[in-house]
């Protein structure tokens, strides 16, 4: 019988995969509206590829924080008070994005459409970029001490590092966008501008996770196992092989490749964290791990039952919208509210 | 202003203002899910396309205050780790379950399948479609629920532990069938239907007023939605009251301060209204009526309730010292505008609900009049909002009752500063969002036009 704290890292870490997945897709494609058209007709031709699912895979982050809660207050409690106005910044930027999905229609003017048009890029990249920064922060550690408390501000978690860590989500995650607007659209005139801008976030997120890997094994900040170096190398080659095909223009290729570079890459995360979930840069033994930060055995028991139960469930239905929405969608097509 | 203050008035902004939407959300999926039924399942012909544009109608006024639901609902999420992290990791071990359990039972269903509903018209068999509409509102009745198991915790916490200076879950079953909950659940279930009830109300007799066109169908729609309305309001009268004498026996202090109730006494008179003295612990005035309180709690002209300052002295035997008396002078307007409130709407409710059902002549004649019940919005809203400060500030100083105060659950971490950033900003934004959302819903009213005939207008 596996340890359910063990399982509930794993489930962590499959809720965040899942989250990166779908939601990579959901801000890359809201960062590129505006930047690859400025034609009403298509920027609304855009949106209709995530319209009917963005709201459920938003879902993800919040499961995954309600999961960190029940499964591990301790990191829950520390992470979210210590990202505090990253937090509030990222909160700012998805509500101004959620309302826009669904106010940017109710009102034909062009200004009311540039205002929710921008809401959309911004809410869809200052997320993208923040996630980049905790998943670097976390790595390489954050000052934490040993009643589990943050000791640093708001700018000890923008450091150098972390900030390439960001500027690589959010090249990564517009190149999964744009895989997936090219296998949604069907749209000839917007295939040049979508292969563009994808070749080019491609670029961004491949020197990116390279310069992040390759510093700091060199400057001696993290040190890899060989299993991890093995998930971190055949994701970059997904990325590389996602954007040839792009290039070929084998959208579904594409696509698949940046999503299984992506759910490798958060893999290769978890994987380099366990079994800590928050790293301390003071004194290694303050980090947060699975045993010290965990609910009880009771707890996390029913918890166990709830997901092993729930989860296949969401991913039928999830999987049916997804099946019921296959469709490419066309320029003319009337999205009835 | 220091962190505990400041984070307290974050919270109680942030609350205040999701919850302006939440029960509109709550009542009005039911409704929809009601109205889709019978629009898939009646066999009146010349009713089905009205029926529909009506569904769209409402639909699109729910799906503005579903949005704004939404994204001010990430933020109460959020804010526990953010603002109360010391709660968090005390009450963890409980607290999390139920939060963790909304979001894979309630939030992937209904924003799933609201996604399906909205987009899915003409993709889906009407019955399917209809399902989904259900399915997003078993899903907000049920993330209700939830959020109530985790907040009747706090108020009256059941199977639990103390270990190592945290508390942990030592009856999941116990906590899940809390009374507590139980009160808190149907109060805020037939209050969401009250509320969407009111709202739906509201927007009819205004059609109804002016829009000519509309006029017939808004009349039939006003039949219907003044009994959802009744329903709910009676519901919601109902479990208040059961609630109200289950605090006798679960949060006696609540109860007495609801009341101003000093000093034991029996039989307890009710004040209608008192000049509070917070400080010298008593009424400087007050209008009574005598042994009315027993009565509402026992149903019977006597019986004894326990007053402030003998709470407070048991209190302080039992927890050592300190202030352990709530806001008394706000617990005891807030619960009399909550009664009011809900008054006024159940007058109303009868009245025009009445009116269109028996004396359709009366209606038109009058329906002057009705185009000011806009004006009447406010009522359910200020009754929400009243409801949830006496629920939450009723419990302080406590943030679990008996188990974590306040003052001991913010984050060590935060400056002032930084959470007075976030409280402002939080406030801008949500009340830009307000106008906004106000102004597009209005915008739809206005904008739609349903008549009886079958033509092919878009209801938007």
């Amino acid at each position: 019988m596996m340890d359910y704290n063990v399982l509930w890292f794993i489930l962590i870490a499959v809720l965040f995969t899942g989250f990166f997945f779908l939601e990579g897709f959901d801000y890359g494609v809201g960062i590129l509206m505006p930047l690859l058209t400025k034609r009403e007709e298509e920027r609304s031709q855009i949106l209709a590829t995530i319209a009917p699912v963005w709201d459920g895979n938003e879902v993800w982050m919040i499961t995954a924080g309600g999961a960190l809660f029940a499964a591990f207050p301790h990191v829950y409690a520390t992470m979210f008070s210590s990202f505090y106005m990253a937090l509030f910044l990222m909160l700012i930027a998805l509500i101004l994005r959620g309302a826009a999905f669904e106010l940017r229609h109710r009102h034909d003017s062009l200004v009311w459409h540039q205002v929710w048009d921008k809401a959309i890029c911004f809410g869809s990249a200052v997320p993208a970029f923040l996630w980049g920064v905790a998943m670097t922060d976390l790595m390489v550690g954050l000052p934490i001490d040993q009643s589990m408390i943050y000791q640093g501000t708001f700018f000890d978690l923008l450091t150098p590092y972390s900030i390439l860590g960001g500027l690589m989500t959010l090249c990564l995650f517009t190149f999964h966008g744009a895989n997936f607007l090219a296998l949604k659209l069907d749209n000839e005139q917007l295939y040049v501008a979508i292969r563009r801008a994808g070749l080019r976030s491609f670029l961004g997120a491949f020197i990116l996770t390279l310069i992040l890997l390759i510093i700091p094994i060199t400057k001696g900040l993290l040190s890899f196992q060989a299993s991890e170096i093995v998930v971190f190398v055949l994701a970059i080659a997904l990325l590389l092989a996602s954007a040839i095909d792009l290039k070929h223009l084998h959208e579904k290729r594409a696509f698949i490749a940046t999503s299984g570079s992506i759910i490798l890459l958060t893999a290769g995360f978890f994987l380099a964290m366990f079994p800590r979930l928050m790293v301390s840069n003071l004194n290694p033994d303050w980090s947060l791990t699975i045993t010290n930060a965990a609910s009880s055995e009771y707890t996390l028991s029913i918890m166990t039952v709830a997901a092993l139960c729930l989860v296949p469930v969401v991913l039928i239905y999830q999987g049916w919208t997804y099946w019921t929405f296959r469709h490419r969608i066309k320029i003319d097509t009337h999205h009835e509210y | 202003m220091d962190i505990v203050l400041l984070s307290r008035w974050q919270f109680a902004i942030t609350t205040i203002y999701h919850f302006l939407f939440v029960p509109v959300t709550l009542g009005l999926t039911l409704f929809l899910a009601l109205l889709e039924t019978c629009y898939v399942t009646t066999k009146r012909a010349h009713w089905k396309e009205p029926c529909r544009k009506l569904l769209k109608f409402f639909g699109a006024i729910f799906l503005v205050n579903f949005a704004m639901g939404v994204v001010t609902g990430i933020v109460q999420e959020f804010h526990f780790g953010m603002n109360w992290s010391e709660y968090s990791r005390f009450m963890g071990d409980i607290f999390g379950a139920p939060l963790a359990l909304e979001a894979l039972t309630a939030f992937f269903l209904e924003s799933t399948f609201i996604g399906i509903w909205v987009f899915g018209w003409d993709k889906l068999p009407e019955k399917l479609h209809c399902a989904c509409i259900w399915l997003v509102a078993i899903g907000s009745n049920l993330s209700a629920f939830w959020i109530l198991v985790a907040n009747s915790f706090m108020q009256h916490p059941v199977g639990y532990a103390i270990e190592n200076g945290r508390a942990i879950m030592t009856d999941f079953m116990a906590l899940i069938t809390n009374p507590y909950v139980i009160g808190e659940m149907s109060h805020t279930l037939f209050s969401g239907i009250a509320t969407a009830g009111f709202v739906l109300l509201i927007i009819c007799c205004w059609k109804y007023a002016v829009d000519d066109a509309s006029r017939e169908v808004f009349l039939q729609a006003l039949k219907a939605v003044s009994i959802y309305l009744i329903i709910g309001i009676m519901g919601a009268m109902g479990t208040g009251h059961v609630h109200t004498q289950y605090l006798a026996e679960a949060q006696p202090m609540k109860l007495s301060s609801m009341e101003a109730l000093w000093e034991t006494e029996d039989p307890a008179p009710f004040a209608i209204v008192a000049d509070i003295n917070q400080e010298k612990r008593q009424n400087d005035t007050e209008i009574t009526i005598p042994g009315m309180f027993s009565f509402m709690l026992y149903n019977k002209p006597e019986g004894a309730v326990q007053g402030i300052n003998q709470l407070q002295a048991a209190a302080e035997q039992q927890y050592g010292a300190g202030n352990y008396i709530p806001d008394v002078t706000g617990l005891f307007w807030c619960f009399r505008m909550m009664i009011a409130c809900g008054g006024a709407i159940a007058g109303l409710a009868f009245l025009i609900g009445g009116l269109a059902w028996v004396k359709q002549d009366w209606l038109l004649k009058y329906k002057y009049l009705l185009a000011l019940t806009p004006f009447l919005l406010p009522l359910p809203f200020l009754a929400n909002s009243a409801g949830w400060f006496i629920a939450e500030a009723g419990r302080q100083p406590w943030i679990v009752v008996g188990l974590q105060k306040t003052a001991d659950a913010v984050s060590p971490n935060l400056t002032p500063g930084e959470v007075f950033i976030t409280m402002s900003g939080f406030t801008i934004v949500y009340l830009i969002l307000a106008i906004i959302a106000f102004y597009v819903i209005c915008r739809i009213i206005h904008q739609t036009t349903i008549d009886t005939a079958n033509d092919e207008g878009r209801a938007l």
